[in-house]
């Protein structure tokens, strides 16, 4: 073990046991990917050149400016121009080892939703998820994955949970935010029933790549407003599962809001409740008020945490209107730690046991 | 039929039995007051023209039954249970008793009962009594305060009923003054 490794970042801050529910990872490079993968299908690949480009286009990396924190911190980015979060000896000294980890819940994002070719997206998503049970999950016990999907097709999707849902490490589907349709419509229906059956947790996250602009009202001009802006897409895939009866049809999924904040959620809690009572007969299976189910059925990782000073802040928290809804998360290696310390500053402490390791123990483990 | 002095009640005609259809409705003003006359199924219910909620006319709301469902794509639907829906919020009302199905936990909507009478009884009623119709009325004496915005402390909870009495061919709401 490295001597280096720096102390703990939650010093002073946590004692206890902490689960990470929000940690990437990425192929070093494509031909990382090859022993998993078909011989049609690495040629395809390097044909089409994927995962050329700065460190790796196609991974964590691709959809941030290459140099701001929030793509990479800093320290987190190796010496030697590897892609970041791509080795688990750097997972280990960087994160894992400082904060304690008894538990982290991996996602390889990788692009595969970029893909079109029905046959060539699905099997490139098995080879990165053979990849990551391989040398990821098998490596290190501490780690449980997330299953990267071939996103236009959930029959295709379907059967890759099916195929490695049974893996003991294999925790978590990963669901880009931006998806091509509202995740609640029938056209996935195949998608849930296949995660239910396994029961595996449902990781909203950030990313994606459909066919429409990035908000429901066209193209905006600036980046900012596409990155800031995709709290939307939260809210509408959120609405989307409930309305349509989801979690009616498979009570016993969960699922996990990953790297879209979480501060956004009393008031859109308040205004389905209020919806509810005079439009509930179109969606007579949702005999609920929507916020109990939210608060049954999500749960919110805290990176970013997109709050105001910490008076605000635990005003806000309160408002959540339940201490089992957050989980920790490093968001490695994005820098979304900022405002970390002041949310535990103001976490009461059944709260904050519960988002440290509680709730994504529960959830995630074995 | 006559006025109870005890109990100082004032009967109402508001219509002819034939004037309100199965499934169809009036609305008619009683002392100032709103109140919708339905005829659901041969039975015939009043309900105070304003939504508990936010004061909205009630009793211009569709008229729909019991709609349940345990998953996606299944409907229980049941006609025999009516629900007034308001034409506002959409929020719905049991036509009998005034139950809110939307957030039962703080609304009920008051609830009149209707009588009906004979011609003849009801002659004998003009004499002593004012009869109302849709357009002249008068009632002695106050309503009660109808228990809208109260949070109610316990459930469940009856709404107060004003009889609609049908007697023979005439549909009457009898109002207890004080």
């Amino acid at each position: 073990m490295s001597t280096t490794a720096p102390a703990s970042p939650l010093a002073g801050l946590w004692h206890g046991p902490v689960v990470d529910a929000d940690v990437h990872i990425a192929p070093p490079s494509v031909e990382a990917i090859f022993p998993y993968l078909d011989e049609v299908w690495r040629e395809f690949a390097m044909e089409r050149g994927f995962g050329e480009g700065t460190w790796n286009a196609t991974s964590v990396t691709n959809t941030l400016p290459p140099n701001s924190p929030i793509t990479t911190r800093a320290d987190w980015r190796p010496d030697d121009g590897r892609p970041p979060a791509s080795d688990l000896e750097l997972l280990n000294r960087q994160v894992l080892e400082p904060y304690g980890t008894e538990m982290a819940v991996v996602t390889c994002y990788y692009g595969i939703d970029a893909l079109r070719h029905p046959d060539y997206a699905a099997a490139m998503a098995s080879a990165v998820n053979d990849w990551m049970v391989a040398e990821w999950l098998e490596a290190d016990e501490r780690l449980r994955g997330s299953l990267v999907l071939p996103a236009h097709d959930p029959v295709a999707m379907a059967a890759e949970i099916d195929r490695l849902g049974g893996h003991p490490r294999i925790r978590q589907i990963f669901l880009p935010i931006r998806s091509e349709h509202l995740y609640g419509r029938r056209t996935y229906l195949p998608v849930f029933e296949a995660a239910a059956r396994h029961g595996l947790v449902c990781g909203l996250h950030f990313g994606g790549s459909s066919d429409g602009p990035p908000t429901p009202v066209g193209f905006p001009s600036w980046y900012m407003e596409e990155y800031a802006g995709a709290t939307q897409l939260y809210f509408s895939q959120i609405m989307s599962i409930i309305a349509e009866g989801l979690l009616q049809r498979f009570p016993s999924l969960k699922f996990a809001v990953l790297e879209g904040g979480f501060l956004w959620l009393p008031g859109i809690m308040w205004r389905l409740d209020k919806e509810w009572k005079g439009l509930r007969r179109d969606i007579p299976w949702v005999d609920r008020p929507p916020s109990s189910l939210v608060r049954e059925h999500f749960r919110f990782s805290v990176a970013p945490v997109d709050a105001g000073p910490p008076e605000h802040m635990a005003v806000q928290i309160d408002h959540l209107g339940a201490d089992d809804m957050l989980m920790f998360a490093t968001d490695y290696p994005h820098d979304h730690q900022r405002g970390l310390e002041e949310l535990i500053g103001v976490l009461p402490q059944a709260t904050l046991e519960n988002m440290m390791y509680r709730t994504a123990r529960d959830l995630y483990g074995d | 039929m006559a006025t109870d002095p005890s109990a100082r009640e004032t009967k109402f005609v508001v219509a002819r039995t034939s004037d309100i259809p199965d499934g169809g409705r009036i609305i008619v003003e009683i002392n100032g007051r709103s109140i919708g006359v339905f005829n659901v199924g041969g039975e015939f219910h009043a309900l105070l023209n304003r939504c508990p909620h936010s004061g909205a006319p009630l009793c211009r709301g569709s008229l729909v039954g019991s709609l349940k469902s345990d998953v996606p794509g299944s409907y229980t639907y049941d006609s025999s249970q009516k629900l007034l829906q308001c034409p506002w919020h959409g929020w719905e009302f049991d036509i009998r008793t005034g139950q809110s199905y939307c957030d039962p936990e703080k609304t009920r909507v008051r609830h009149y009962e209707t009588e009906t009478a004979t011609g003849s009884e009801l002659n004998e009623a003009v004499a002593a009594e004012e009869v109302a119709d849709p357009a002249t009325h008068e009632i002695a004496g106050e309503l009660e305060p109808r228990p809208y915005g109260v949070p109610l402390q316990r459930g469940p909870y009856r709404a107060e009923l004003i009889p609609v009495e049908v007697e023979n061919d005439y549909v009457i709401v009898p109002l207890r003054s004080r």
